[in-house]
């Protein structure tokens, strides 16, 4: 019987690309199992194996996990990317939370027409270069540790690698006013479960296109 | 100085009001500025963005972070690493459905009614049954561990406030019915539901043009 983590999923992104990166930083295997119609979706429903009737879910530790931010709190807490101390675990989760709002407007990215992906690639690169980055610029620089909490490794680390390389997909000069942001990025990228992660083969997906966008609509029935 | 907590936000629910009831449930005496116009000082505010709330001397922000730290704090959350990913799953599918409610006041009275329409659905369908369905197959008064915790508080909440909306939404739901009288029943959490509380009036039209202005939406 298989003891690595079993991600269920559309074969894209989404909100799963997340979790990816932190097993992968992690240093853990995982399967994927996608899903390609709407009969196969319906058969994870009709198993109760979905708690709310959405995907992501991943099965770990005998449970059916669902809701992102669950999922990634515990494989932060299991796989020590995550803190004992409230405290840091406080800095952790407001970083992660800060991230995770600027890969929202990321997330939706392909989602809009080609008039309103303009307006939220301004959006995206501005949010990115004055809300976001400077308040991760300044951490490293307030305490110039390689990392953003507790000198080590955490899922904060990991959540800033993946929007950094995200954004610089639709923003390549994002990085230009943040040196500190720019070593961050090459030092992180060379640690060997996230360098293995970074290189073609691994489970990494490609940035969402159109093609997958109708299909995942097509399996969720969205308006 | 004090060392109650210190909640910074306008005078209303919005994101900050699953916070107070997270800390009133504790029995944690807070302050409130409720004045928005101080609020606005860009170097209290980590992502330029309120809720905030000083705590231990950090000025914290997000507010799943908020709501987390408060949970491990006093005792509403859970050590077991499962448990708290039980707690977590309960949480978010929660504040997925009142997500929905907290910016029906921002929408057009056509778009509400849709809204309206649309959160009943969910409740009733995707939501609802869910906790029903815990309480029911483990029998204990609480959603994980057999006390009271972030999972509780954070459902009694919603249950009130989509009842609010939808006022017959518990009818198919007894177990959730004899839940929210028995969590309503809790000293703490009754103290907060009697008026006089901080507990915040539901958010109506003056508020909203309120807090466009003030953060300059567009």
């Amino acid at each position: 019987m298989s003891e690595k983590p079993k991600l269920h999923y559309f074969n894209g992104r989404g909100r799963m690309e997340s979790i990816r990166w932190l097993l992968a930083a992690a240093g853990v295997e995982f399967e994927e199992e996608f899903l390609e119609s709407r009969e196969q979706y319906e058969m994870l429903l009709q198993d109760g194996a979905l708690l709310f009737q959405q995907v992501p879910m991943v099965e770990i530790d005998g449970m059916k996990m669902v809701q992102t931010r669950a999922i990634l709190s515990y494989i932060a807490g299991k796989y020590n990317l995550y803190e004992k101390d409230l405290k840091e675990r406080a800095w952790i989760d407001m970083y992660v939370e800060g991230v995770r709002d600027l890969m929202d407007l990321i997330r939706v990215h392909h989602k809009l027409s080609p008039q309103e992906q303009q307006k939220n690639l301004a959006l995206i690169g501005e949010k990115a270069a004055t809300r976001y980055f400077p308040v991760y610029e300044k951490i490293l620089k307030d305490h110039k540790d390689d990392f953003l909490v507790g000198n080590q490794l955490t899922w904060a680390d990991v959540q800033l690698i993946e929007a950094i390389l995200t954004v610089e997909e639709k923003v390549p000069t994002i990085l230009s006013e943040f040196p500190l942001l720019q070593a961050f990025k090459a030092r992180v990228s060379s640690i060997a479960t996230i360098k293995k992660f970074l290189q073609p083969g691994s489970q990494r997906k490609l940035p969402t296109d159109e093609k997958a966008v109708a299909f995942t609509n097509r399996i969720f029935n969205r308006r």
